[in-house]
């Protein structure tokens, strides 16, 4: 097991450079890296034909470390690039990975209309409940009543859910998972590649440094139980009465709707001005 | 054969842009560009291209970026409110070297201003407007046909340099009807991107960034954009001249302004009064020399612009000491007329005891 773990390690890892990284022992954003690569291995996905951008914050070291096409560009905009990347060179495989303070606080706006659009892309979101690098302030994931550097007094904002946005604004495909049910991570991510469409998964990771240190989780343990003790699987939500719900969030393939693409819908409109305006 | 037509100088920049091999657009709504994107977005998918409106201009900006770095032409154009939430992708595109065509046709300001024409985002476009130490290319036409050719030539130095591209025009320009010698249409062949996010097999890892946190790795990394600068700066420098042989004094004016002044030259002439004129097409890299080297002849240079003095201080750096040097601008939407700017020029020769 370990042998394979380190082979696949070589064949994606810029092993040569940038080690060791920057996240902290525990951090859920490797266990993450480790879905992503295991992921990408199965599905038989040439390192060359998968570009992998990413926003800032601890989530957008991802692309520094992996051996693939990577842009490692602007706070809250990985969508927008990966827009443009995707329509100059639609053959390639566009993930983005980005923070629930990078995706759905500065990059919101494109979050949202990037599902709308319903381009072939997949976002992968890690919710940590914080801005991690920057010192533990609140983002808009963070729970009421939660700590945060600069909610000291108690969280009064309430958190949204990203997933639940993500259906709202139309995209094609909706996965949570979490760093405590890796097989499940992977499958979904796995899922959210394969299916054309906007694909999002959210992991809810642990940030134990910043969140749980000030939220009476902070070693990485607890957080990976409270992960445990806390989530319900779709299937299993189903049978559940909404009160017992409560506190509880789901895990699982949470939307999985056929529509049309944005690059399909686009080769039309090409075909129909060239047809209705000939030059 | 050269096609001549009637062209609004928005719509030649469009078509200018796709004579280049331009096939992506990103834009969001804002007056007076509009015909740009309403345009392009029945254009561009005639010829494979596509066009997005963004959700706002950071998108687009930001969109450019991800279509720039997987190695296609692409632009966006806007106006100054748009532009200035522009500035954060067009430094990220100037820090990972990224070219891409951006337009502004301005409009007055600051905050939300009007829509009449200005020439007061000079200082944002010439001196890198976003955070960090950096340039953009900045082409200032002054006609409709310049509209075309140098949206072409704009994307041409971007990819030759790897550099954002803007092209600083105004309302008179983007709203005004001219004749325009467009190209015959042929293919474009863009030169290779080794360095472009394509999917291309047998490579060294490619990693487009603006982050170098090792010690000594950003001032490298600036140090080479500055060699880059100066090289774009000895190199590629335009200017129109005019009546610089045998004139009394010198006037700097580019755009809309440079138009205005050839009239007040005419009139001027008339009267026995010799002006000359200097328009920079180029505002970055700034016609620095030629400007130097006639006020040492005509030691007597006007600045005439549509603000309140911004290039007047790039005329400022350029001449030496003993240069009489005067401004007329008109900010906010005004509009200078000929006679203005010869009344300012016969005040200043006054002076001068001519």
């Amino acid at each position: 097991m370990v042998k394979e773990v380190t082979k696949l390690i070589h064949k994606y890892l810029r092993h040569d450079k940038k080690f060791p990284h920057v996240w902290c022992p525990g951090c859920g954003n490797g266990v993450i890296l480790g879905a992503l690569i295991r992921a990408i291995d199965r599905l038989g996905l040439e390192k060359d034909e998968i570009v992998l951008a990413s926003g800032i914050g601890c989530s957008g070291r991802m692309p520094v470390y992996v051996d693939f096409n990577t842009l490692h560009a602007t706070h809250g905009r990985a969508l927008t690039f990966a827009t443009g990347i995707k329509l100059a060179k639609s053959s390639l495989t566009v993930i983005t990975v980005m923070g629930d303070g990078d995706a759905t606080a500065i990059g919101g706006n494109h979050f949202i209309h990037a599902a709308r659009r319903n381009l072939n892309i997949t976002a992968i979101i890690i919710n940590n409940q914080i801005y991690g690098m920057t010192g533990g302030q609140s983002s808009p994931t963070t729970p009421y009543g939660c700590y945060a550097s600069t909610a000291t007094y108690g969280h009064i904002e309430h958190a949204f859910s990203i997933a639940e946005l993500a259906k709202t604004a139309g995209a094609s495909f909706v996965g949570r998972g979490t760093v405590y049910h890796i097989h499940l991570l992977e499958k979904l991510i796995k899922h959210a590649i394969v299916k054309r469409g906007f694909s999002v998964v959210e992991v809810i990771s642990n940030c134990h440094i910043q969140f749980g240190r000030r939220n009476q989780m902070e070693d990485p343990v607890t957080m990976l139980e409270w992960m445990r003790d806390h989530s319900v699987t779709v299937e299993k939500a189903k049978d559940m009465e909404a009160e017992a719900l409560k506190g509880f969030f789901t895990i699982g393939i949470l939307a999985d709707v056929e529509k049309p693409i944005y690059t399909e819908e686009y080769t039309n409109i090409q075909k129909r001005a060239k047809l209705l305006n000939p030059l | 054969m050269v096609e001549r037509v009637l062209l609004k100088g928005n719509i030649a920049i469009a078509k200018g842009a796709i004579a280049a091999g331009c096939r992506y657009y990103f834009g969001y709504p804002i007056t007076p560009q509009n015909d740009i994107p309403e345009y392009l977005s029945s254009e561009l998918p005639k010829v494979g291209g596509t066009f997005i409106q963004a959700e706002s201009e950071v998108a687009s900006i930001n969109m450019v970026l991800g279509a720039s770095a997987a190695g296609a032409r692409v632009m966006t154009s806007s106006s100054g409110p748009g532009i200035s939430l522009m500035q954060e992708g067009m430094s990220y595109m100037a820090g990972s070297e990224l070219p891409g065509l951006i337009v502004n046709v301005m409009r007055v300001g600051p905050g939300l201003g009007g829509i009449a024409p200005t020439q007061g985002d000079y200082f944002q476009a010439t001196k890198g407007g976003g955070h960090g130490d950096y340039f953009n290319i900045v082409l200032a036409p002054a006609s409709v046909q310049e509209m075309y050719d140098l949206a072409i030539k704009a994307f041409e130095l971007s990819d030759k340099y790897r550099n954002p591209a803007m092209i600083l025009c105004d309302a008179i320009l983007g709203q005004m009807k001219e004749p325009v010698a467009l190209e015959e249409a042929e293919e474009v062949t863009l030169e290779a991107k080794p360095w472009a996010l394509d999917g291309s097999k047998g490579r060294k890892p490619q990693f487009l960034k603006t982050l170098y946190l090792s010690d000594g790795e950003q001032e490298a990394h600036n140090l080479e954009l500055k060699e880059k600068y100066d090289r774009i700066r000895e190199e590629e420098a335009l200017f129109e001249g005019k009546g610089l042989g045998d004139c009394e004094i010198v006037v700097v004016a580019f755009g809309t302004v440079s138009r205005i002044v050839k009239t007040a030259i005419q009139m001027a002439r008339k009267e026995g009064i010799k002006i000359g004129m200097i328009r920079p097409i180029t505002l970055f890299p700034f016609p620095a020399s030629i400007i130097r080297e006639t006020a040492k002849k005509i030691p007597r240079i006007m600045v005439v612009e549509m603000n309140t003095g911004q290039m007047l201080e790039d005329v400022k750096l350029s001449i030496e000491n003993g240069v009489k040097l005067g401004f007329y601008g008109r900010p906010g939407g005004g509009i200078p007329t000929p006679e203005e700017i010869l009344k300012e020029i016969k005040v200043m020769l006054d002076e001068e005891g001519f």
